[in-house]
């Protein structure tokens, strides 16, 4: 053995060989390495301890910069750190920081060497161990290392001290209980003359606070000392973020070390320790409208630089203070809406988080011009950061700063018409959530529809995919609105609309289907008018609800006999009569009944306008019918049924005869009733609607609804005018009966209008959607595509069981009337889930020990100058020196009582029986450290709700800061 | 902890010192530099130094083909944290004369030494140049 260790210590390659022969290499560079690897497991073995350090050291360095695996090396690198040698030593030491962790197995070796060389007169040697320690502490190591970590907290070696100063930190973080017996020595440090303790401890505290701020409120004193003393920048940053953590616990603190931080702010030329004092200013303590100022002012200095870091910094301050001084922002927004065009992404993105800070009702319309306008020339990361963030301030608490909804609405038009435009599922989010929210806003809306989907050129976007479908909805949704259905049908028809995505398509489809309903039904309740001047008409209804079986049986012979009488195409070239229009206009006229609205749109609804449009769609639809997509072919079917039925059934309309027959005039029910299902509203719904619907008596849910039929067979039919569905914003309930006939109508409607739908369900029933899958509608928002109740190709349960839903959905949705458009929301559910900040509320052992060890430090030491013991976080403790530092004479007045006794106290020196006394009283004669950091805890939260209590204690609390 | 990790890459991305004071995986060490790298060396001299990451963000700056990137906690000092890359540098400067990637490259160990000096559990402990190099100059003169 000796031998090979004599040839390997001789030939053994160092680092430097390595990291030579790695930039000479021509193998390749994993090769080199794993060749390496190769030979330091031989060379690690050795046991001359020099080579196998020599060979972890190479190994180190693989792993720190070529990520070669050194976990199997764990126990060499404990046998290194044992060397006597002090480079083979830290090589060891080195090894062991950069490879363990909590799983490693030889962990528990090392706790022994890590104990001796802690205890070593080798300063050296202990400030690797405590390196190592400070690294890898684990549970068990900084427990059986804490006695050793005391000693040298107080070691006269400032090399050693400032460095287990450092370990505390690791050590109380995983060992709690070491508070109790470090933290005095730590809290010694905290008024150490030397500069590298000091500094080394404030860092420990700064640490400690950020993780709890509250207990370390008792060494404000000894920070206060530090922020007016010291002149150390690294220190004083470390300090001022420690009073940003305290000053919102303790207002009179904040009030005491806004003017030092002042003070440095204006006189300090390191631009860090400044830019701390603004951002400890505007973060912590923002109520202070003069330190506030000056902040700001400084803020400006930082904008105006050049330097894009201090611009970057200026412009982060700034939206640290937007929330709660916005003037802050609006002096400086040119600066803020020139560093849009920052070449800087990170400096442009900081800026228009600024911008939108700006944001308020009135000027919303401005910015967002602004904005659009710019997005089209920016970059496209950045514009769809912009359009981002537009969308979600405007639409935040449900358009709560939109006051104008028509141009919001335009607004989205023009944000998906922006090239590079990436947010179009959030535009059609928000259409749809617009139109179905914002009564007002549909009108505009379905203009923009039209306007997008009358554009073939976006079709060829994928982009925009997500709005046309938005677009080809709200145009379904809302046609009643629409100054030209025709055309929109026309649009949703378009050849190039094949350019879509089925998914897409289907809703094209869909509102092609509503579209065409609608005018149907414009055209014929216009020619019902006229009709309903006929005598027999009333007699034709209530033949018909008398009898339901004659009426099939009316009906089927009707189809019987058209059956014969082929739809004859050429009727329509024919030169459409004039009169006929004109019989049709003056009808309209002439009913003094009729609205202006409507006669003005009945006008638009001429006989050979339907029928253009019943031809139209019915060619557009016929290549579709053969579709491999069962949606699309479900809807084209649909939409052929329909037209089917129109032809049969209405030869009045397709052959140009004037008057309507008695029987046609049920299709004419027909066509209504779809129309009104279809024009029920669609209102926004809560996620968890359907869980607060409690199940109404006598309703039974059945899986097998055979008797329906029998059901059915029970309820009259109501008069027309009961279908125009109460919308649920009224906060009406739909009454049951009427929801049942309308199940019921769409049942019939179905089974008559669309046998070859029937047909085709039965042979393909293996294609159709489960009924359960449409059953959860109403549980969520609905999707744009979403098939309405009273849709004809849906089975009659399913319609039944999604209008009971939606109707008892509906009873649930209450609306909150605003004096700008009504925007509808949901009481709850909906709403924006609450986002609690979280106190980090873990019973933190760590924070438990540090109150423990001050407050109970204190009931030793100091309980003589607690007054009261009843203001534990506010109490002065241990600093009874610093109390005359700190008191400025300025503030004399509420302390000079108290300054007066104090001395007399400190003579006293040790526990005061009486004062512990009444502590003990009034805490049940607990320990006194528990019951006063319980007590802590108390204040705090009576703090925070601002409880009268706090006023009522006020004199009592010796006023420290004052 | 304040300071999360400092890396020394040079301008080919190649990472030429790595020092974490918290404890990754390799895995996670390798993409977390690949991120930052790709993130940091893209940036131009016109931007700022500052890029947040993750949940943290990372300062960096330049020297010569040497980046220098700090990964610090969000409330960190910007600043300061400049500073103390630069300090860092003047340190290896005095003790190298004129330092190169090279001296970093073949003298690892020792620029690992300084961190250590100059840094504890993530905190910045020590700022002063000679207090830094005390050790140091120590132990190559016992070897």
């Amino acid at each position: 053995m000796a031998g090979p260790s004599m040839m390997e210590t001789l030939f053994q390659r160092t680092l430097e060989d390595l990291i030579k022969g790695m930039r000479l290499q021509l193998i390749g560079e994993s090769a080199f390495i794993s060749k390496a690897v190769e030979e330091i497991r031989r060379e690690i073995k050795s046991t001359d301890l020099h080579t196998k350090s020599i060979a972890l050291q190479k190994l180190t360095y693989l792993n720190s910069l070529h990520d070669v695996d050194m976990s199997w090396a764990a126990f060499h690198a404990v046998e290194c750190m044992s060397s006597s040698r002090f480079a083979d030593k830290r090589i060891g030491y080195v090894a062991a920081s950069q490879s363990f962790n909590e799983s490693t197995p030889v962990l528990l070796l090392i706790t022994n060497q890590l104990r001796k060389d802690l205890t070593s007169v080798n300063e050296h040697e202990a400030s690797l161990a405590l390196e190592c320690l400070a690294k890898i502490g684990t549970v068990d190591l900084a427990r059986d290392l804490t006695p050793e970590v005391f000693t040298l907290l107080s070691s006269s070696k400032v090399f050693v001290r400032k460095k287990s100063i450092g370990v505390t930190m690791r050590v109380f973080e995983k060992y709690p209980d070491a508070v109790r017996v470090c933290f005095k020595r730590l809290v010694e440090n905290l008024e150490s003359s030397d500069p590298q303790s000091l500094s080394a401890t404030v860092g420990v505290f700064c640490e400690l606070a950020a993780k709890d701020p509250l207990s370390y409120l008792p060494l404000a004193p000894e920070f206060y000392r530090i922020l007016v003393d010291s002149k150390n920048n690294w220190v004083l940053i470390k300090v001022l973020k420690i009073f940003a953590r305290l000053a919102p616990l303790e207002p009179r603190l904040a009030k005491k070390v806004t003017e030092p931080i002042c003070e440095h702010m204006r006189r300090t030329g390191a631009k860090s320790l400044m830019f701390e004092c603004v951002r400890t200013v505007v973060g912590s303590l923002s109520e202070y409208e003069s330190a506030v100022k000056l902040a700001v002012v400084k803020i400006r200095e930082l904008l105006l630089e050049d330097d894009p870091n201090l611009k970057y910094l200026g412009l982060h301050a700034l939206s640290i203070v937007a929330p709660k001084h916005s003037w802050a922002v609006l002096e400086n927004k040119e600066v803020v809406i020139k560093s849009l065009s920052d070449e800087d992404a990170n400096i442009k993105l900081e800026s228009l988080r600024l911008v939108m800070a700006m944001v308020s009702e009135s000027n919303i319309i401005e910015i967002s011009r602004v904005l659009v306008h710019y997005a089209l020339k920016s970059d496209p990361e950045f514009c769809n950061e912009i359009l981002g963030s537009i969308l979600s301030t405007c639409s935040r608490n449900f358009y709560e700063i939109v006051m104008d909804f028509d141009w919001y609405v335009s607004l989205l038009g023009e944000m998906s018409r922006t090239p590079h435009c990436q947010k179009s599922e959030e535009i059609e989010f928000q259409l749809i959530d617009v139109g179905m929210r914002v009564r007002d806003a549909r009108p505009e809306l379905v203009r923009l529809a039209r306007s997008l989907l009358i554009d073939p050129a976006l079709l060829g976007n994928p982009f925009l995919h997500r709005i046309l479908s938005a677009a080809a909805w709200v145009s379904g949704e809302y046609v009643e609105f629409s100054l030209n259905p025709f055309e929109l049908a026309e649009a949703l028809i378009q050849p190039r609309a094949s350019l879509l995505p089925t998914s897409i398509r289907v809703v094209y489809l869909q509102s092609v289907f509503k579209i065409l309903i609608f005018c149907v039904n414009s055209y014929l309740s216009q020619t019902e008018t006229l009709a309903d001047l006929e005598p027999e008409v009333p007699d034709s209804i209530s033949q018909r609800e008398n009898s339901e079986a004659s009426d099939l049986a009316s009906v089927r012979a009707l189809f019987e006999r058209e059956h014969d009488e082929a739809f004859n195409p050429g009727v329509l070239d024919r030169p459409s009569t004039d009169n006929s229009i004109e019989d049709i206009g003056n009808a309209a006229d002439g009913d003094g009944q009729t609205s202006t609205f409507v006669s003005f749109r009945k006008n638009g609804f001429t006989r050979e306008s339907i029928v253009n449009l019943v031809n139209l769609v019915e060619v557009a639809m016929r290549p579709l019918s053969v579709s491999l997509e069962v949606e699309m072919l479900e809807r084209t079917c649909n939409i052929l049924g329909l037209i089917e039925v129109l032809k049969r059934e209405l030869p009045a309309v397709f052959q140009n005869e004037k008057v309507l027959e008695k029987e046609e005039l049920e299709v004419l029910k027909l066509i209504k009733l779809m129309n009104d299902a279809f024009s029920e509203e669609l209102g926004p719904v809560s996620t968890s609607a359907q869980e607060r619907v409690p199940i109404p008596d006598g309703l039974v849910l059945k899986d097998n609804l055979a008797d329906l039929d029998e059901v059915m067979g029970d309820v009259k039919l109501p008069s027309s005018s009961s279908f125009s569905l109460e919308s649920p914003y009224n906060g009406q309930r739909m009454d049951p009966a009427s929801c049942n006939v309308q199940s019921k109508e769409d049942s019939e409607a179905s089974s008559e209008s669309t046998s070859l739908l029937a047909e085709h369900r039965k042979r393909h029933g293996l294609y159709y959607l489960p009924s359960e899958g449409n059953g959860t509608i109403s549980n969520d928002y609905p999707p744009a595509n979403d098939l309405k109740s009273g849709d004809t190709n849906q089975d009659d349960t399913e319609d039944f069981v999604k209008l009971t839903a939606q109707s008892l959905v509906s009873k649930k949705k209450p609306n909150y009337a605003k004096p700008r458009p009504v925007v509808v929301k949901l009481d709850e559910g909906e709403s924006v889930p609450v986002v609690l900040k979280k106190r980090d509320s873990r019973d933190d052992l760590l924070s438990g020990a540090v109150r423990d060890i001050l407050l109970g430090d204190d009931a030793v030491k100091l309980s003589s100058s607690i007054k009261g013991k009843e203001k534990v976080n506010a109490d002065p403790l241990d600093s009874k020196e610093n109390m005359h530092d700190m008191e400025n004479s300025s503030h004399r007045k509420s302390s000079s009582r108290r300054s007066k006794q104090r001395p007399h106290r400190k003579e006293r020196g040790q526990t005061n029986p009486e004062k512990l006394g009444v502590e003990k009283e009034e805490h049940g004669g607990k320990v006194k450290s528990k019951s006063s950091h319980r007590h802590g805890r108390q204040k705090s939260r009576q703090k925070a709700e601002g409880s009268s209590d706090i006023i009522a204690e006020t004199p009592v609390i010796p006023d420290f800061l004052l | 902890m304040g300071i999360r990790f400092i890396l020394m890459v040079n301008k080919q991305g190649q990472t030429r010192l790595a020092q974490y004071y918290e404890y990754l995986t390799l895995e996670e060490r390798r993409a977390l530099e690949g991120e930052i790298v790709r993130k940091c060396l893209a940036r131009t001299e016109q931007q700022c130094s500052f890029v947040e990451h993750r949940n943290y963000k990372i300062v960096y700056r330049r020297y010569a083909s040497l980046f220098f990137l700090v990964g610090v906690d969000n409330d960190e000092n910007e600043l300061a944290i400049l500073e103390f890359i630069h300090l860092l540098v003047e340190t290896m400067d005095r003790h190298f004369g004129n330092v190169c990637e090279l001296d970093i490259m073949f003298h690892l160990e020792k620029a690992h030494f300084m961190l250590e000096e100059m840094v504890m559990n993530g905190c910045i402990v020590e700022t002063s140049k000679a207090n830094i190099l005390t050790p140091i100059q120590l132990m190559e003169k016992s070897s």
